[in-house]
C-alpha cells in the first residue's frame, strides 16, 4: 500500500507569494496514497530536508513527493535526503512549482490549482516508482591518447605519471606535431625544439606509455570506464625491433625528389625518410606511394644497405586491440589552404591571391620552416622561387578567417601574434629589410602577448597597415600586393619579394569520421564541441571521452598544455575510482514476452541491446530476444515506444508510470462537468 | 464556439523531454516570463520515448490540447531519439487524420534549453489556438 508524504516548498516568497501552498498541502493530504503532507519555507535547508527525513520515519512512508523547485535544481538534494532517512532514493520525486509555475503565472487561483494538479501527477506516478540500485560499472585502468602533438604528449605524460598506463596513438611516423615545426615561439621566443624535444623523449622512455607511431584508431566500442579500440598500425616496411636508426638507408635511396611534408614542400626527401632529425622514434619509414621498389618490384637499395636486415617489404599492416577506461582526443589542427581545391563546398579558396600558384606566396607554417635552424635554408630567409634574400616581405593576416564569403566565421586567434613573431624574427634575420603587415584587427590577447606586439612595431619597425588585401599578382619578378589602409583613407600597393598569408586554423583533414567513431559531437567546422561551453571545458559530449588542444578550437601552445593536463586530471578522477555507480534509469526486457522482432536493437542509439538466445536444457536454442546491457544505455527509451509486444520499458518512466500521470493531468471530475 | 463555452479553458497536456525542451521551460520561469496556466507537463527522458498512443490516452482523459516537444534536430542528448519521434509521429499524424482527429489540437516543436522565450511563445499560441477551437467534445464524448 502507498505511504505518500507530500512536502511543498514556500520557498521564501518565491513560491508562496502566489501559490496558497498551504492549500496545497491540505489538498495533497487528501489525495488516494498520501499519508501525510505539509508545508515548509524551505525544503532545501537543512530543517527541511530534516522534516521530510523524520516524516519519513515517523510516517513510515515509502514514497516521497516534493512540491518545490526543477529536479534540474534539487532532485539529487531530495533524493539524497530520502536516502538518508532508509528510503530508496528512487521512491522520491519532484513537482516542479517554481520554474514551471509561481515564477511564470501571476494568477493565484489558477497557479494554485496548478500546482494541485502538478502534486496529484507526481503522487500518481510515485504510486507506482520502485526501488532502484544503482548500476555498477568496473574500471579499467588504462587510458587512450589520440594524437601526438604537444597536447597529446602533454595529456599522455601526465597520466603515465599519474601511474595510469597510456597507449599513444600517433598517425605520423613520428609524434611532435605542428610545434615540432615551429622556429622559436611567442611570447618569449624560445626554441620550439629545445622545449619538445626532452618531452618527446620522455614520452619515448616512459614506461607507462604504449606509443603507437604511423597508427591509426580504427575502430571503438564500449562505453565510459570500458573502451575498446582497435589500433591499424600502418606497415612501416621497417622493423622496429632490428633497427638501429643509423640513417644509411635514407641517405642511400634513389628515389630523392619527394617533397618533404615536414618542410611543407619547400625541401624534397627520400622515399624512405625520418620526418625530422628529432623524431620520436628516430627510425625510417618507407613511402610505399614513392618506392621504387613498390613500384616496380626493382631497386631494394636500402634493403642491401642494412646492415641489421631490418627493410621487410612484405611488412603487413596490424591490428592490435586496447582496452581502456577514458580517452582523451588531441588530433590538433591543419592550414587551410587557398588553393582551388578544398576539403568541402562551403570552403572557397582565394583566386585573387593566385590559389597557391606563386611559389613566393607561402603560409605560415612554411615561413617557420624558412626560419627554422633545421629548415630547408638552415634558418637563413631565402624565397622558394630564387633562394634570393626577400628585402620586402608582407604578412597578411585572416586569410580565410572571419571571411564569411570563403566560408570561415571563427577567428583563428593564434596569428595576431605569430605574424609579430614572424616579422620580428625575419628583421632580426634581414636588418635592412622592410617587413609590412595587412590586418583587419590585432587580437593578441594572452599573458604578455599585447607588450610583445608593440615590442614588434616598436622596437623592429614593423610596418602596420589596416586593411585586407584585394589582389596579389607578379609583375616583373616581383608581386605585387594590393590593398587599402582604411586608417589613412588611401590605396595601397606594395612591391613585395614574399608574401606570408596567416592562413585560418582549421581541423585535421576527415577527422569527423574519427569523431563519429567515437560518438562525441562536432560542430559545422569540425571542431569537437565540448560538453559544456563554461563548466566543462575539456569534456566531449560523451561520458569519459576528453579533449585537449586544437582539436577543439584554434589554441596557442600554453592553452593547449593546459586544456591537456586539464583533460589528463580529468580522466584521473574518472580512472581512480574502483567502479563507476550510473543511474539505473535504464531499459530491462521481459523475455517471456518478447518477441525477438529486434526493433529496439535497430532503434538504440546507445547500442546496448543485443540478440540473447534462449535455450532448453539440451542447449538447443529455443528462441532469440533482446537484451539490455545496463552499463552501455543511457535510458532515453527509444526503445519502448517501438516495441510492438511491450516487452520493453524503461525504469524511472515506465509506461504504467506515464499513464499513471496522463490519467491524472485532468481531474476526473472537472472533465465530466464540462 | 457555442454559447455555453465561452470563458472555456483549454487542458494541454505537454509531454516533453529533459534535456532541452524542459530545460527551456525552466529558463522561462527563471527568467520571469509569462505565459497562460494551462499547460501540465508530463516529464520524459527524451522525444524517443514518445509513445504515440500516449497523445491518444490524454485526448481520452480530457485534454483539449496535446504538446510535444524535445530538443532541435541533431541536439538530442541521446543523438537520434528525436528523429525516431519526428519519423514516428509524420505517420502517426496521417492515421490520425484518417481516423478523424484534428490535427489542430497536436503540436510538435523542437525548444532547446536556451530557448525559454520560444516555450513561452509556443505555449501561448497553442493555448490560444485550442480555446479558440473549444474543448475536443469529439474525442471526450466517445471515450467517457
Ligand atoms: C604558423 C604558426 C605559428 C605558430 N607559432 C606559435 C608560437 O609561437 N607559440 C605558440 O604558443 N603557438 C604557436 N602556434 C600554435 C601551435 O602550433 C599549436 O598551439 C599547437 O601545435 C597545438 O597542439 P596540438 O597538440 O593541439 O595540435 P597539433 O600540433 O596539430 O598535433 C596534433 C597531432 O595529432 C595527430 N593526429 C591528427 N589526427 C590524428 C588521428 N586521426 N589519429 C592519430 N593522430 C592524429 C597529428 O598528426 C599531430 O601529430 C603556431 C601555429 C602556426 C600555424
Ligand atoms: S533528449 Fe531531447 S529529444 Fe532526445
Amino acid at each position: 500500500m502507498a505511504r505518500i508524504g507530500v512536502f511543498v516548498c514556500h520557498c521564501g516568497e518565491n513560491i508562496a507569494s502566489v501559490v496558497d501552498c498551504e492549500r496545497v498541502a491540505k489538498i495533497s493530504a487528501s489525495l488516494p496514497g498520501v499519508t501525510y503532507a505539509t508545508d515548509y519555507k524551505y525544503m532545501c535547508s537543512d530543517p527541511g530536508q530534516d522534516l521530510i527525513k523524520s516524516a519519513i520515519a515517523e510516517h513510515n512512508l515509502n514514497g516521497v513527493v516534493v512540491a518545490a523547485c526543477s529536479p534540474h535544481m534539487h532532485e539529487t538534494t531530495f533524493r539524497k535526503a530520502a536516502q538518508q532517512a532508509g528510503l530508496n532514493p528512487y521512491l522520491c520525486e519532484m513537482a516542479n512549482i517554481r520554474e514551471h509555475c509561481s515564477w511564470v503565472h501571476d494568477d493565484h487561483e489558477k497557479a494554485t490549482q496548478k500546482a494541485i494538479d502538478l502534486v496529484r501527477i507526481m503522487v500518481e506516478k510515485v504510486r507506482r516508482n520502485h526501488p532502484l540500485e544503482p548500476v555498477r560499472v568496473s574500471v579499467t585502468k588504462r587510458a587512450l591518447v589520440i594524437g601526438g602533438g604537444i597536447a597529446g604528449i602533454q595529456a599522455a605524460l601526465d597520466m603515465a605519471n599519474g601511474g595510469i598506463e597510456v597507449v599513444l596513438v600517433e598517425k605520423e611516423p613520428s609524434i611532435g606535431g605542428h610545434m615540432a615545426q615551429l622556429s622559436e615561439t611567442f611570447p618569449t621566443l624560445d626554441c620550439s625544439q629545445c622545449i619538445l624535444t626532452p618531452k618527446m623523449v620522455e614520452v619515448a622512455q616512459h614506461p607507462n606509455i604504449k606509443l603507437y607511431t604511423y597508427s591509426e584508431v580504427e575502430n571503438v566500442s564500449g562505453f565510459v570506464g570500458n573502451f575498446k579500440v582497435t589500433v591499424r598500425k600502418k606497415a612501416r616496411s621497417v622493423n622496429m625491433e632490428l633497427c638501429n636508426g643509423c640513417g644509411l638507408c635514407t641517405q642511400k635511396c634513389p628515389s630523392r625528389k619527394i617533397p618533404n611534408e615536414f618542410d611543407r614542400g619547400l625541401s624534397n626527401r627520400s622515399a624512405i625518410y625520418i620526418p625530422f632529425p628529432q623524431a620520436i622514434p628516430n627510425k625510417p619509414v618507407i613511402d610505399r606511394d614513392h618506392c621504387i621498389h613498390f613500384k616496380t618490384g626493382k631497386c631494394g637499395v636500402c634493403e642491401k644497405v642494412c646492415g641489421t636486415k631490418a627493410i621487410d617489404f612484405d611488412q603487413q599492416d596490424e591490428l592490435v586491440n586496447e582496452e581502456v577506461g577514458a580517452i582523451v582526443v588531441a588530433t590538433g589542427y591543419d592550414l587551410y589552404n587557398i588553393s582551388m581545391d578544398q576539403p568541402n563546398d562551403k570552403l572557397e579558396g582565394y583566386g585573387e591571391y593566385g590559389y597557391g600558384k606563386y611559389p613566393d606566396v607561402i603560409d605560415g607554417l612554411q615561413f617557420e620552416r624558412l626560419l627554422s635552424a633545421t629548415g630547408p635554408t638552415g634558418g637563413k630567409i631565402l624565397r622558394p622561387s630564387d633562394g634570393k634574400e626577400p628585402k620586402n616581405v608582407v604578412f597578411i593576416s585572416c586569410v580565410g578567417s572571419r571571411h564569411n564569403a570563403k566560408g570561415i566565421t571563427y577567428c583563428s586567434k593564434i596569428c595576431c601574434t605569430y605574424i609579430a613573431k614572424h616579422g620580428m624574427l625575419y628583421k632580426h634575420k634581414v636588418p635592412d629589410g622592410n617587413a609590412y603587415v595587412f590586418y583587419m584587427d590585432v587580437r593578441t590577447s594572452g599573458k604578455r602577448f599585447d607588450e610583445f606586439w608593440r615590442r614588434a612595431v616598436e622596437e623592429d619597425g614593423l610596418v602596420y597597415l589596416r586593411g585586407r588585401v584585394s589582389k596579389i599578382y607578379e609583375q616583373d619578378g616581383h608581386l605585387i600586393v594590393k590593398g587599402a589602409d582604411t586608417l589613412s583613407g588611401v590605396a595601397v600597393e606594395v612591391e613585395a619579394d614574399l608574401v606570408v598569408l596567416a592562413t585560418a586554423i582549421v581541423p585535421q583533414p576527415n577527422i569527423e569520421k574519427l569523431f563519429q567513431n567515437l560518438g562525441i559531437s562536432y560542430d559545422e567546422y569540425n571542431f569537437v564541441t565540448e560538453a559544456h561551453p563554461k563548466l566543462r571545458p575539456v569534456e566531449s559530449s560523451t561520458a569519459g571521452i576528453f579533449l585537449a588542444g586544437a582539436c577543439h578550437s584554434p589554441k596557442d601552445i600554453p592553452e593547449s598544455v593546459a586544456q591537456a593536463s586539464a583533460a589528463a586530471s580529468k580522466a584521473l578522477i574518472l580512472l581512480s575510482k574502483p567502479e563507476l555507480e550510473r543511474e539505473p534509469l535504464v531499459a530491462k526486457v521481459n523475455e517471456a514476452t518478447c518477441i525477438g522482432c529486434f526493433y529496439c536493437l535497430r532503434a538504440c542509439p546507445a547500442k546496448a541491446i543485443t540478440e540473447k538466445e534462449i535455450k532448453n536444457r539440451a542447449g538447443e536454442v529455443l528462441r532469440k530476444v533482446s537484451e539490455v546491457n545496463p552499463s552501455v544505455c543511457t535510458g532515453c527509451g527509444t526503445c519502448v515506444s517501438v516495441c510492438f509486444s511491450n516487452s520493453i520499458d524503461l525504469e524511472g518512466f515506465t509506461d504504467e508510470q506515464i499513464y499513471a500521470e496522463i490519467n491524472s493531468v485532468i481531474e476526473r471530475m472537472s472533465v465530466i462537468q464540462q | 464556439m457555442s454559447e455555453a463555452d465561452q470563458g472555456f479553458e483549454p487542458h494541454i497536456v505537454a509531454f516533453i523531454c529533459n534535456w532541452c525542451t524542459y530545460a527551456g521551460a525552466d529558463l522561462a520561469g527563471t527568467s520571469r516570463m509569462q505565459y497562460q496556466p494551462n499547460v501540465r507537463v508530463i516529464r520524459i527522458p527524451c522525444t524517443g520515448r514518445m509513445d504515440p498512443l500516449f497523445v491518444l490516452k490524454a485526448f481520452e482523459r480530457g485534454a483539449d490540447g496535446v504538446l510535444i516537444s524535445g530538443c532541435h534536430p541533431g541536439d538530442c542528448h541521446y543523438g537520434e531519439g528525436n528523429y525516431h519521434a519526428r519519423r514516428k509521429f509524420a505517420i502517426f499524424r496521417k492515421l490520425l487524420e484518417f481516423v478523424g482527429i484534428d490535427l489542430a489540437r497536436i503540436q510538435f516543436s523542437w525548444i532547446s534549453a536556451a530557448e525559454g522565450g520560444k516555450w513561452v511563445s509556443v505555449i501561448e499560441d497553442f493555448t490560444n489556438r485550442v480555446r479558440a477551437l473549444g474543448p475536443y467534445r469529439a474525442y471526450q464524448e466517445i471515450s467517457l
